[in-house]
């Protein structure tokens, strides 16, 4: 186990930047998540910290020694493929002990560290059957037994849940974070599925056209994101953003599309008049007389809640609630948003504007 | 309603019994009969009845010009004491053996260097197919030149390096005759492994050599842990190709050397095709060319057990 420290990390294939200098400081034992939409450069940075893509400039350690011009094999990391990548023509037993095999291990030794990663795993049965002999699950496990086996520094993941139905991508979640809370090795798991991020992480790093959107605890970044990427990106359903003009002098409020009047809370000073994005989470609506008229559109039942398109001003919103009120579309209600949980944003540059 | 819809319909046609006209007409397995019916017709045709007729005639007496009367065994007696006849078997099996080998060796070489990343790849790939799509009697009158005992550019280049004072009689000495027509095997046969193998390489996926890289292997530990297994398959086709056509190859030889010198690169085809068209003798001729057979049957068991699925391959998919 050991700590990874990413410094300024720039990316060009030819002449185009991928990466744009990034630094992300990875505690000793920490789970990290890297989210991002695709083509954010998240698994580029991945295969950079494997060693399996040339580190362009900065600098990426794993402990205290730094591995720009380091081997991948003296890394001393293990990863796991998106498609597991796991060694068609040999037994779920030589897959997983291939890398002690090539290290020079006698047989023993070998058969020693597959039969633990196999128990951990809960694959003993399957040792001796081949790859194209197990389901999608099993193969998943496999790939991670044979992470395990060599008992690295660091653990990469490369979006490793997504060729798996729905259901068995909740089980093996639960199952990667009960290993990480076992094993406590340092972990970096890359992902475009930010319910993936939120359950799994310590830490997750947003990254967006090869920047750091923002970086922090799940519920840091759900509570207080950084800018309007990250508030639209971590969080489902996605918040709602309303342009429109801040009002800070008499009563403080905000002025949204067609003139509806929403609830501030507070406002940034000296910002009467300034043109804002106000962003609300559908679960912070709430049903008022003193809320903004809104016409309902569609309602989605899920049982544990409903979910509600409406509109709001003429734009489009989501609202979730707990409770099971009687809506049909065509209705007319009345939504307040929490003035508390308001999040107010930069029209130009998305940077958060409240405290 | 309910007791409406109930009442049985009256007066329904008869229905009319399939006569067995109809069935041939209709029933799955027939139609399925009829449809293979011209591909059965095409094979039959061109490939049975030769092979039937010329295994036939191999028990006759027949020459260019008279049908024969079954003899029986009486050409394969004969050729079983004919000492050109083992001599063409033991050329035919040195010359598939090596040239084989070689192919094999040259072919898998190319194709793992063509699968590297380099510049002008596509390039460099259609220009090995050369000698797979120039016509085999072309080149070997061009190797007929180059091996020519006056005027081989070969022997012309190490005299005016010094290196040797006369002419290499290339084509005229047995040894240098069965070396030369090998090489020229080989050069006609290389592309078509290299290219086979390149498309067997290109299935491997990228991210297995990744995992390997990651695992600790070497290129050489990739090649023979990875890559190796997995082309298997593939090697085992294109091998039981490639023995194949070098085991019956005719042109080459018949426009290098036509056996010569002194039946040195006879091969069985060359030889049978000698005895049976030159010579006239049909049924003798026959009898060489179904002397191949066993060797052929043999070449097709090892390269069908070798391509059995094998164990990793086998169980079902759940991709």
């Amino acid at each position: 186990m050991s700590s990874v420290q990413i410094r300024d990390v720039r990316k060009s294939f030819g002449g185009f930047e991928v990466l744009h200098g990034v630094s992300i400081p990875i505690e000793d034992g920490a789970f990290v998540v890297l989210v991002g939409p695709s083509g954010c450069g998240k698994s580029t940075l991945l295969r950079m910290l494997a060693g399996l893509e040339n580190i362009t400039s900065g600098t990426i350690s794993i402990g205290d020694r730094v591995v720009n011009n380091v081997q991948p094999k003296e890394r001393d990391i293990a990863m796991v493929f998106q498609n597991y990548a796991l060694y068609p023509h040999m037994t779920v037993a030589d897959n997983m002990g291939f890398s002690l095999k090539l290290r020079g291990a006698s047989a023993d030794e070998i058969g020693k560290g597959v039969r633990r990663a196999a128990e951990i795993l809960a694959l003993t049965p399957l040792l001796d059957r081949y790859p194209r002999q197990l389901s999608g699950g099993q193969r998943q496990r496999v790939a991670m037994g044979r992470a395990i086996v060599r008992d690295p520094q660091v653990f990469l993941f490369d979006e490793p849940l997504s060729n798996l139905d729905a259901k068995l991508r909740v089980a093996m979640r639960t199952e990667i974070k009960e290993l990480h809370q076992r094993l406590k090795t340092t972990t970096v798991y890359v992902t475009h599925d930010q319910i993936e991020a939120m359950t799994m992480a310590d830490k997750i790093v947003v990254m967006h056209d090869g920047i750091v959107e923002q970086m922090g605890s799940p519920l840091e970044l759900y509570d207080k994101p950084d800018n309007q990427f990250v508030a639209g990106f971590i969080g489902s359903p996605a918040m709602n953003f309303l342009s429109g003009k801040l009002i800070a002098n008499g009563s403080l409020g905000f002025v949204g599309p067609n003139g509806i009047k929403l609830p501030l809370a507070t406002a940034p000073a000296n910002s009467d008049g300034r043109p804002a994005v106000y962003g609300i989470r559908p679960e912070h609506f709430t049903i008022a007389d003193d809320g903004a008229e809104a016409e309902i559109v569609v309602v989605e039942p899920t049982g544990s809640e409903t979910q509600v398109i409406a509109k709001l001003g003429g734009e489009q919103v989501i609202a979730v609630f707990r409770e099971r009120h009687q809506f049909n579309p065509g209705d007319k209600v009345r939504l307040k948003p929490d003035p508390a949980l308001v999040h107010l944003f930069d029209e130009t540059t998305g940077k958060r504007l409240n405290a | 309603m309910a007791d409406i819809a109930l009442q049985p319909r009256t007066a329904k046609a008869q229905i009319r019994e399939a006569t067995a006209w109809d069935q041939l007409r209709t029933n799955r397995n027939w139609l399925g009969f009829w449809f293979m019916l011209p591909a059965m017709g095409f094979l039959i045709f061109f490939l049975a009845y030769p092979l039937g007729l010329g295994i036939w005639i191999s028990f006759t007496d027949a020459r260019i010009g008279r049908p024969g009367v079954f003899i029986g065994t009486e050409n394969y007696e004969w050729l079983w004491g004919d000492s050109i006849f083992w001599l063409s078997v033991f050329n035919t099996l040195l010359y598939t053996s090596v040239a084989s080998a070689i192919k094999f060796a040259v072919g898998l070489y190319l194709a793992l260097l063509l699968n590297e990343n380099m510049p002008f790849k596509a390039m460099l790939r259609a220009m090995v197919l050369i000698p797979f799509i120039v016509p085999t009697v072309l080149s070997a009158l061009a190797f007929w030149w180059i091996f020519d005992s006056q005027f081989s550019i070969i022997s012309w280049s190490l005299k005016h390096l010094g290196l040797i004072t006369h002419n290499i009689n290339f084509l005229g000495d047995t040894t240098w005759a069965r070396i030369c027509v090998i090489f020229a095997n080989i050069w006609r046969g290389v592309p078509f492994v290299a290219i086979t193998l390149l498309a067997g390489l290109q299935t491997v996926q990228p991210s297995l050599y990744e995992a390997a890289t990651l695992d600790g292997a070497s290129k050489w530990e990739m090649f023979r842990y990875i890559t190796y297994p997995l082309l298997t398959p593939i090697i085992a086709v294109v091998m039981t190709f490639s023995v194949l056509f070098t085991f019956t190859d005719f042109q080459l030889i018949w426009a290098m050397t036509r056996g010569g010198p002194v039946n040195a690169t006879h091969l069985m085809a060359t030889l049978s095709y000698q005895r049976a068209i030159i010579a006239g003798q049909l049924g003798e001729g026959a009898a060489i060319s179904s002397a191949m057979i066993p060797f052929l049957l043999a070449a097709i068991m090892v390269s069908w057990f070798g391509l059995q699925r094998r164990k990793w391959q086998q169980g079902e998919n759940n991709d």
